[in-house]
This record gives C-alpha cells, sequence and structure tokens, in this order.
C-alpha cells in the first residue's frame, strides 16, 4: 500500500552524486503498476533518462519508454497488466513555443520570438523564467486540459527535478517571477502552479547518502520547502552499504575464527586474505557506524524515510527494476 | 611523468601516474583550476593541494565556492566577505601560507558594476528588477564571476606579490564545461539579436526593424505586461555602456586560463556519468590548448587483499551460510566480493577514459570512511593525492 495514494506529482530532487535521476527512473516504474500510466519527466537537458533505459536521445514529446513493474500479488495474465512509463524531454525553448501556441495563439509572432532571440533571452536572463516554462510543462502534464488535444493522461508524473540546493526556488515559481511580473497573464499562470505545487497532490521527495553533507543539505532543503508551504515527501537514503553484519560482530570477529571458517568452506586461509577480510571487517564497521550516526539525523527528520542499497555492478535496466520493487515493498509507490 | 600508457595487471588500460607534489613544486604553475561535475569532491581536491602546496613552501590562496560548512569553519572562511583570509595552523616550517576565501557571487558582479559606471548609473543598474535576476540566478553568473575573481586575484597578486600560487575551486554545477562557457555565453548574451533590437529605439530610427519590431513589443506586451517591458528596455539601455568592459575582463581572464602559468585538474568520482563529464571537459582543454595538469579520480573502492576473486569468495560463502546462516565470516566474503567488484566495475571505467585519452596523467584517491572537515584530514587527502601518482 502506497504511503502517498493522492500524490499525482513526485517530484525528486537531491544533492548531486546522490543517485536522484536513478531514484526518480525506479519510482516511475514502481509507479506504473496495474494498468497505471506514468510520465518520467527531466529538465536539465542532460538525457539521463535515455542513457538509464539505453534508448536515442528523447525529444520534447512524450515517448513510450517502458513497461511497469508487474504487481507481484496479481496473477500473469490477468486482464490490464502493468502500465505504462511514458517519457519527456523538457526544454525551456520548446516549452515557451508550444505555450505561445496553446495559450496565445501566436503563430507568426512566436516564431519571430524565437527569430529575434527573445526565447535564448528570457530563458538566459532569469532562471526564474526558464523555471516558470519548465515547471509550466510539468504542471500541463500532471493537469491535462482541452486544450492540449488527445494527450494521454497520466495517473503520476514524476519529475527528475534540479538538485536539492536548487529545488525550492524551482519550484516556487510564483516567488521567482515576483520581481519581473507583477499583474498580467503569466502572473495568474503562475499563481494556478503554486496552488498545485502546494497541494496534496504534490510531494517533494529528497535522496540522499549517509553522509555528512548530502543529509545536511536534506535537512536545509527541507526547512526551506517547509518555509514557502511546499510538500515534503519523503527522504530516499541510496545506496547503503548491506546491512547483513552487526557492527557488533564485525569488531567482534578474530582472525582465528575467519581462518578456521575459510579451510571449512575448503579454502587456504592464507595470511594476507585473513588480514584483509579483518582489516575490511573493521573499515566496514566503521563506515557502518558513521552512517548510523547519519540514519539516526535523518530518521528524526519528521518524514517517511526509505532506503536502498548500493549496488556493487552499478545501475542497469534490470537493477532499476529491482530497486522499483524495493520501492513499492516500502510504500514510496 | 610517463606519458607512456601502461597496461595494468587486469589487463586494463591504466593511464600514466599524475605526479601531484612535482605539480605543486613547480614555480611556473601560478594558477590551478580544479573543474568536473557536481558531487565529486571538487572542494576537497581544491582545498587539499592548496594546503599540501603551502606546507611545501608556497604563498597560495584558495577560492572555494560552497565548501561544506564546518570545512568552511575549520579553514576559517564561514563568512562570505569577498576577501582572503589567512588559514591559522598552516605549518610555517617551510615558508609558506595559505589564505582561503569563499566566493560572493552577487557582491563580485556589484562591484564590477560599480567600477565600471558612474554611480548614479551604478545605482540605477543595482535596483533594476532585471539586473537583480541577473546577478542572483543567470545561469552562469557563480561560473563567470569566480572567473572575476580570479581575474582580479590574480592582477592583484602580481602587482602586490602576495601569492605565487592560486588554487581555484568551479561552481558545483551539472556540467564542468559551464565554467568555460560562462564568459562566451555572457558576451553571446550581450550581443544577442534581442538586446539589439532593445537597444535599437535608443540608438536610432527603429523603423528600419519594421513589422517585426512591433511585431515582438506586442506579442512581449501581450505575455508579460507593458510594465516588464519597459523595465527590461531600461535595464538593456543600462548594461550597454557598463558591460563593454566587462566582456573585455572575461576575455583576459579566459587568455589567462590558456597561459602556460595555469594548470587545470579534472576531477571526477568512479561513475559513468562523472567520467563522462571529464572526458568532454579534457577535450574541450585541448580544443582551446588549454593546459591540462590531469584527472583526479576521487572516492575510489579501495581493492581488497589477497588474491581471492569476486566469484570464489561468493562460492565460499555461500558453502559457509549452507552450515552456519549466521556466520560472520560468509559476510565478510559477500563483502569482499562486493569490494572486488566495485574494483573491477571502477577499473573498468577508468581504462574507458584512459584508451580515448592516453595522455591524461591520473590520480587515483581511495574513499575515505568520513568526510574531510578540518585540516588533518585535508592532509591526509593532500597525501593519498600525492601517494597515488608515486
Amino acid at each position: 500500500m502506497s504511503d502517498w495514494p493522492k500524490v499525482r506529482l513526485h517530484v525528486v530532487t537531491g544533492k548531486g552524486g546522490t543517485g536522484k535521476s536513478t531514484v526518480a527512473a525506479a519510482l516511475a516504474l514502481a509507479l506504473a503498476g496495474h494498468g497505471k500510466n506514468v510520465l518520467l519527466c527531466e529538465v536539465e537537458g542532460r538525457q539521463g533518462i535515455a542513457r538509464m533505459f539505453d534508448v536515442d536521445p528523447l525529444p520534447y514529446a512524450e515517448r513510450r519508454l517502458a513497461t511497469g513493474l508487474p504487481e507481484r500479488d496479481r496473477a500473469q495474465g490477468s486482464a490490464g497488466g502493468p502500465g505504462l512509463v511514458h517519457a519527456l524531454h523538457i526544454d525551456a525553448e520548446s516549452a515557451l513555443l508550444e505555450y505561445l501556441a496553446m495559450y496565445y495563439k501566436l503563430g507568426r509572432a512566436g516564431r519571430a520570438l524565437d527569430k529575434f532571440g527573445v526565447i535564448e533571452f528570457a530563458t538566459t536572463i532569469a532562471p526564474g523564467v526558464r523555471d516558470v516554462l519548465l515547471t509550466g510543462k510539468v504542471f500541463e502534464a500532471v493537469q491535462r486540459n482541452s486544450r492540449n488535444k488527445g494527450a494521454i493522461q497520466y495517473d503520476a508524473v514524476v519529475l527528475d527535478a534540479p538538485p536539492t540546493g536548487r529545488i525550492t526556488q524551482f519550484l516556487n515559481v510564483s516567488n521567482e517571477l515576483a520581481g519581473l511580473a507583477k499583474v498580467g497573464p503569466i502572473k495568474s499562470q503562475s499563481d494556478t502552479m503554486m496552488t498545485l505545487f502546494r497541494s496534496p497532490r504534490t510531494a517533494v521527495h529528497l535522496v540522499t547518502v549517509l553522509e555528512e553533507m548530502p543529509v545536511q543539505e536534506t535537512a536545509d532543503g527541507i526547512s526551506e520547502l517547509r518555509a514557502v508551504d511546499l510538500p515534503v515527501g519523503g527522504v530516499i537514503v541510496n545506496l547503503v552499504r548491506p546491512q547483513e553484519l552487526s557492527p557488533k560482530d564485525l569488531t567482534a570477529v578474530e582472525a582465528g575464527t575467519i581462518a578456521s571458517d575459510l579451510a571449512a568452506a575448503g579454502m587456504t586461509p592464507d595470511d594476507d586474505l585473513v588480514d584483509g577480510l579483518l582489516t575490511a571487517a573493521r573499515d566496514h564497521a566503521e563506515r557502518r557506524d558513521l552512517e548510523n550516526t547519519q540514519r539516526a539525523l535523518v530518521n528524526d527528520l519528521g518524514v517517511p524515510v526509505y532506503e536502498l542499497p548500493r549496488l556493487p555492478q552499478g545501475v542497469d535496466l534490470g537493477a532499476l527494476y529491482d530497486l522499483a520493487s524495493r520501492l513499492r515493498e516500502q510504500g514510496l509507490a | 611523468m610517463s606519458t607512456r600508457t601502461r597496461v595494468g595487471p587486469t589487463g586494463l588500460t591504466t593511464a600514466p601516474a599524475l605526479d601531484v607534489d612535482r605539480l605543486l613544486d613547480d614555480r611556473s604553475v601560478g594558477i590551478i583550476v580544479c573543474c568536473g561535475s557536481g558531487g565529486v569532491g571538487k572542494t576537497t581536491t581544491a582545498a587539499a593541494p592548496a594546503l599540501r602546496a603551502a606546507e611545501r613552501g608556497r604563498t597560495v590562496v584558495v577560492l572555494t565556492i560552497d565548501p561544506a560548512r564546518r570545512l568552511a569553519q575549520s579553514m576559517g572562511i564561514e563568512s562570505l566577505d569577498n576577501t582572503p583570509r589567512p588559514v591559522t595552523d598552516v605549518d610555517p616550517a617551510a615558508g609558506g601560507s595559505l589564505d582561503a576565501m569563499m566566493l560572493d557571487m552577487k557582491r563580485t558582479f556589484d562591484e564590477v558594476v560599480e567600477s565600471q559606471a558612474s554611480p548614479e548609473k551604478a545605482q540605477q543598474i543595482l535596483e533594476n528588477p532585471f539586473y537583480i535576476a541577473l546577478s542572483s540566478s543567470f545561469a552562469g553568473t557563480q561560473e563567470y564571476m569566480a572567473m572575476e575573481k580570479l581575474g582580479q586575484i590574480h592582477a592583484d597578486a602580481r602587482r602586490d606579490g602576495t601569492y605565487d600560487l592560486i588554487v581555484v575551486d568551479t561552481p558545483p554545477s551539472r556540467s564542468a564545461l559551464d565554467f568555460l562557457d560562462a564568459p562566451e555565453r555572457l558576451s553571446s548574451f550581450l550581443d544577442g539579436r534581442f538586446i539589439k533590437l532593445m537597444l535599437a529605439p535608443a540608438k536610432g530610427p527603429a523603423k528600419l526593424l519594421g513589422a517585426g519590431f512591433s511585431l515582438i513589443t506586442n506579442a512581449l506586451t501581450k505575455v508579460l505586461g507593458a510594465q516588464v517591458l519597459r523595465d527590461l528596455q531600461t535595464f538593456v539601455t543600462a548594461i550597454d555602456t557598463v558591460f563593454g568592459g566587462f566582456r573585455q575582463r572575461a576575455m583576459r581572464t579566459y587568455a589567462l586560463l590558456q597561459a602556460d602559468g595555469t594548470a587545470f585538474l579534472v576531477v571526477a568520482a568512479p561513475e559513468p556519468d562523472a567520467l563522462r563529464e571529464a572526458a568532454y571537459f579534457v577535450e574541450r582543454l585541448s580544443e582551446d590548448a588549454m593546459p591540462l595538469a590531469g584527472l583526479v579520480v576521487n572516492r575510489a573502492s579501495a581493492p581488497p587483499s589477497g588474491d581471492l576473486s569476486a566469484d570464489e569468495a561468493m562460492a565460499a560463502g555461500q558453502r559457509l551460510r549452507a552450515k552456519d546462516p549466521a556466520s560472520v565470516t560468509a559476510g565478510l566474503l559477500r563483502l569482499h566480493a562486493d569490494q572486488s567488484r566495485s574494483v573491477e566495475r571502477e577499473a573498468r571505467l577508468r581504462a574507458g577514459f584512459a584508451k580515448a585519452h592516453p595522455q591524461v596523467p591520473t590520480a587515483v584517491v581511495p574513499a575515505l570512511a568520513a568526510d574531510v572537515h578540518d585540516l588533518s584530514g585535508l592532509r591526509r587527502i593532500g597525501a593519498l593525492l600525492a601517494d597515488s601518482g608515486a
């Protein structure tokens, strides 16, 4: 059962290097359970989705990406089957042209704006404008209306968002524009967007790893989001080290035990190997200790916490489904 | 420094080793720029060699962008005041010293405006909403201002003999290239057709532009409202005079980066995205004839000792677990296997990089258990950096 049944827009942020795009992709697969349609959006022009799913670079158009993670308790071949994940690469220029066409019927003028570099200007000078265009398209995908004829209605939209340090600014669009546009259509449009972003239909999830700086940044990010009434979702702790061994066992284990165990497993326990395993045990215990200190801080943040393991072989398509099923088991999806 | 590509024991291509101490001791190197994508430990990789160089006798200033709070505190730079401050507890035995500063982007921008325009004009610009947006959040302002500050410090250091080495950390951006692209982006922005268009009524007969112009102003008024357009026009007119100087400065600093006294350290983590960014950056440096000192791969998994392969460790672990499900040794064998796999994977990634860029000297720094937040941590990283090249 999902912890977030009402949420239509899942925003996934995180410090650089914590695996936020991986988590966003896994979440999209997890949400696309039985018959559900999910849209996975990226806004930073990095084509990370295309690389993760090994497809051609994505255009500014919704493309069918993958089937969702099947639900285990449903019999194979029962009606429906898993849902679909679509992907969309949003860039500010295309979003503006589409917006102008959709709302202002600015056919010739829209193209002139492009030709005279207005769009480049607008998106360069103030990321505020850029952000509004990017979030505006996300808004449109969540809240489809009759202007976008024949578009797919999504049950959920997952946004692979800018990093934690920028997320509040990114979503707080009406504030960003306040200095530039006090009245007029852009202002009222950004107000409508804020209503969705501040509602229980949106959740901003933060991805972190159990290290000092990312955890600190996550805590800061949560207070910043709360300060402007943006709804904080869960914290996803990524790249967690294996938990099977307790720190107590790790520090208590002795060379003699390891040597005899290795012999029992039919191996020649040379000193190098025994020492290596012993050093690894102490080292792992130290890292686990540090992780636990950070985990305690994460658990004190007052939001649901989900954990994903470190995968020694790296993340491929199979691993994404594995991570998706872990997210679903823990209730993020 | 050998430039021949070596083939490592695993049969994978390995890069020539980066000799960090030789770089730090080279008096002809006056600027070291650390570049890399976000989350790869760039700030630490700037601060650690800066400290090491100081303790090896150089007069160093390190320009950081966004250090972790505790690291900033330990270096005495938690306040943003745009002025280098001496770092205490640096070992002075070799005759060197270390100053540090944290970049205040908006302040640097304001200072440039103030130095380029008359007081009234500066005031007018500083208060314009578009300037405020530009100076606090222009995509590339941080990069551009880091470069501006580097130019200033370099000019001061040359004039007053304050520093003989400047180490620069670059802003946390998605792409390492953003740093190099910033001046170009600002210039092309200021030379953009739209700015020219907005300036046209002030400079000459707008009717030359004819229907295009009114089409655009009408469309903009419709979308943005008339007030926004007026603010914009004021802004564009005001900055036009100031930014001529701006552009020149940016180009001068860019030329400084191409000079022989500069060395780039490209920082990456052993992950596909970070190494791909590093590769783009290395290619770009060579296209622009910029001096690359080498690649630093942070957070590497340390190879487990012993010659037990991952598969053997997994198999032995399973045999043990069959007898005793709670076996600690079985757990350790699994850790050993995971670690070997990470090491293999990272070696493959680095080999891919070395194959495509065989000339790039590389230092591999193993991941530390804890975050670096004091000078002794920085010293340790500095030593690891130096050792990895030995």
